[in-house]
């Protein structure tokens, strides 16, 4: 079976602006992918490449095998889901849905046999006549799915859509989502610049920055084996401190910092020398007042300054020695008191060193 | 009516709307109609009593007056200023019946010139109205959604300019144009596309195209802020459910900007058939529209009241036909003012 979409040197410039510099992916069917990065990193461009709004520069889109270059949006196997949604506010649900079955002919009582399974699938059968505005913002994006589903795509195409809804909908939307994705069996492509959604969703994660796709992987591999600096420190929360290498040995490397001598893991194979970044995630740190033997961590010591108590998690924050402000999520024990001085120490395998890049 | 009574009406009239307005909402508060602050507690009685008397006096004394006295004297018989208010100055449909028969007692034949020619303005106007809509709704679509902010700026600027030129002088201009001698027949004949000149004035093209050309923006505008409203996803995403351009026009962009299309529709067809500038410049000889024979019975036949009852009764004929293409369209009369 032919790979859902692939992205084969794509480039796209709009005059001197480099919004998507060589994409290259694969994409296999049945996927839930997702595109992950800030707003400008060029994934919604990405999104209207693969959908064919844009033309790319250079390099080819296939979908299905098929190369794109020069079909519309209106004749490849793909459906947009669109930010806003963009559901047409004259017609009703039912017609909204049955749209696309209009356009290409469908005889009517095909359309309507075929508008009430989807109404049935997504939970709106009695709200068919309705005018889209009588619906809240769940059924909204209900019938977007199912306008998008109706014409039968090989590859859905989700451009933040959940981004309007509020906290407890967007969750429930999440799984929903997913869901529908695992009975539809089609190949969803998401966007969305919230990292909670691509974890949680997502078979593999894109993470884009700057036009450029940073790293491909599960969930698992980009939250805790980040290749680059802007996976690191945009995926989840992390502390991040500068410094040179000083010796490499056993898959670790010493790192000579502001705040001390400190231990990481060195997966890019760094070599003593090199200007190097040390990632620790807040909850790798653990906090114990100074003087008191800590074992196998390393870390040096800060003054708390915040302590934000949130139920399940506290998250402390600390100023160090170089001003710098450091972050640790505690799940619960002792909780340090707002200016007291503690060692923060980190097992060496919870550190990460990644080279830092030359612009920095 | 005496000086002193003519003075009363001036003054006293308004002074009663505003006391009545007054009243009114004093008894809406007492009767809990009415919420919110007031008008007057929200202006101050003094700009409230001020804002009723001025707008009061505009729509009574400018707008209802002088329309009440056309209708009112449409109703009456041509006589000497001496008889007016004599006892011959009675009502009568007599001008009406003119309008009908030709005649203002005999109802034996149809006065099949005016008739005719009443006809012809309104099918023309609804011609050069599809015409102007089928003409501007590309030009507008092209403004509202895929035209940037300079090209925007330089189409404005060429269909606003032209507009500078008044429009006598633009009839003319076309006159010009279009003449036997004129440039576009010596270009046809230069070309040798055509052996002698073709005849555009007496043809009635020159008076289609000043018509089209004078309402032009009046139907551009309306369009141009329907469209311009609509969200371009819409249009993207009915492109990306494989709908063909044709589709997405009929069915997404012009279900969105019916209330525009209906009232640049309503402005142009109402301007077309009450136009007189270019009818009376560019129509051909053997062209006789509406508006200049309301002129004549004006100005060459002296018969005020037979000129109002033909201009109240192309002002009704086209209000109803407005409200029925409406009613047709499913659309309110308010919606169109949005």
């Amino acid at each position: 079976m032919a790979a859902a979409v692939e992205l084969d040197g794509v480039n796209v410039t709009f005059g001197d602006f480099i919004a998507v510099r060589d994409a290259n992916l694969t994409i296999e069917a049945g996927e839930f992918f997702s595109f992950l990065g800030p707003s400008g990193c060029g994934k919604t461009t990405l999104l209207r490449t693969i959908s064919g709004f844009i033309e790319p520069t250079r390099g080819t889109v296939r979908i299905g095998g098929a190369d794109m270059s020069g079909i519309g949006p209106n004749r490849r196997p793909t459906a947009l889901i669109f930010q806003n949604l963009a559901l047409f506010p004259m017609m009703t649900v039912a017609e909204n849905i049955g749209y696309g079955l209009r356009v290409r002919g469908v005889p009517r009582h095909e359309r309507d046999e075929k508008v009430k399974n989807l109404l049935i699938q997504v939970a709106l059968a009695e709200h068919g006549h309705k005018k889209v505005s009588e619906l809240s913002g769940g059924q909204k994006q209900r019938v977007a799915i199912a306008r998008a589903l109706a014409v039968e795509p090989k590859v859905l195409l989700l451009d933040e859509p959940l981004s309007a809804l509020d906290l407890k909908l967007r969750q429930h939307m999440r799984a929903e989502l997913r869901a529908i994705q695992k009975r539809v069996g089609i190949t969803f492509i998401y966007i969305t610049h919230d990292q909670g959604e691509a974890l949680t969703m997502s078979d593999r994660i894109a993470v884009m920055n700057a036009g450029v796709i940073e790293q491909v992987g599960n969930g698992r591999s980009v939250y805790a084996e980040p290749r680059t600096p802007f996976v690191a420190s945009f995926v989840g929360e992390n502390n991040q401190i500068r410094g040179r290498v000083t010796a490499v040995e056993n898959g670790l490397a010493t790192l000579d910092t502001p705040l001390g001598a400190l231990v990481g893991r060195n997966p890019v194979g760094l070599s003593a020398g090199e200007e190097a970044l040390l990632f620790v995630r807040p909850e790798a740190l653990s906090l114990v007042p100074t003087g008191t033997p800590n074992g196998s961590t390393v870390g040096f010591d800060g003054e708390a300054v915040d302590v934000a108590y949130e139920g399940s998690v506290t998250h402390v924050t600390l100023r160090v020695r170089t001003g710098q402000k450091i972050t640790a999520t505690l799940g619960g024990g002792v909780l340090p008191a707002s200016g007291e001085t503690l060692h923060i120490g980190f097992r060496p395998q919870d550190g990460l060193l990644l080279a830092r890049p030359a612009s920095r | 009516m005496g000086a002193t009574g003519g003075l009363t009406l001036v003054f006293g009239l308004p002074l009663a709307v505003a006391l009545f307005f007054f009243a009114l909402s004093a008894y809406e508060r007492r009767m809990g109609l009415a919420t919110g602050p007031g008008f007057f507690q929200r202006n101050g009685l003094a700009v409230g009593l001020y804002l009723v008397l001025a707008v009061g006096f505009w729509v009574f004394f400018v707008i209802v007056l002088p329309q009440f006295s056309m209708v009112d004297m449409s109703f009456r018989p041509k006589l000497p200023p001496s008889q007016m208010g004599g006892p011959k100055d009675v009502f009568t449909l007599e001008n009406y019946r003119y309008f009908l028969f030709g005649s203002t007692t005999s109802t034996a034949s149809w006065n099949w010139i005016h008739l005719k020619a009443f006809a012809l303005t309104i099918g023309v106007s609804i011609a050069i109205t599809l015409f102007n809509f089928a003409l501007c709704y590309p030009i507008a679509f092209h403004m509202a959604q895929s035209a940037g902010a300079a090209r925007l700026r330089i189409l404005l600027l060429l269909m606003i300019i032209p507009y500078w030129v008044n429009e006598i002088l633009r009839a003319f201009a076309f006159r010009v144009l279009l003449s036997s001698g004129g440039i576009i027949n010596k270009l046809l004949l230069g070309a040798g596309l055509v052996a002698e000149p073709i005849d555009f004035l007496g043809a009635d093209i020159g008076l289609y195209m000043g018509l089209s050309y004078a309402y032009l923006l009046m139907m551009v505008f309306p369009l141009y802020s329907a469209i311009e409203s609509l969200d371009r996803n819409q249009i993207e995403a009915a492109r990306d459910l494989g709908a063909p351009w044709w589709h997405i026009h009929l069915f997404v962009v012009m279900p969105h900007a019916k209330p525009g299309i209906a009232s640049g529709c309503t402005l142009v067809f109402m301007l077309c058939a009450g136009a007189l500038a270019a009818p009376l410049v560019l129509a051909g000889p053997r062209t006789l529209w509406f508006t200049p024979i309301v002129y004549d019975r004006f100005y060459q036949a002296f018969n005020w009241p037979q000129g109002a009852a033909y201009a109240f009764i192309l002002l009704v004929t086209c209000i109803v036909f407005v409200l029925m293409v409406l009613k047709m369209f499913r659309l309110s009369l308010g919606e169109i003012t949005r």
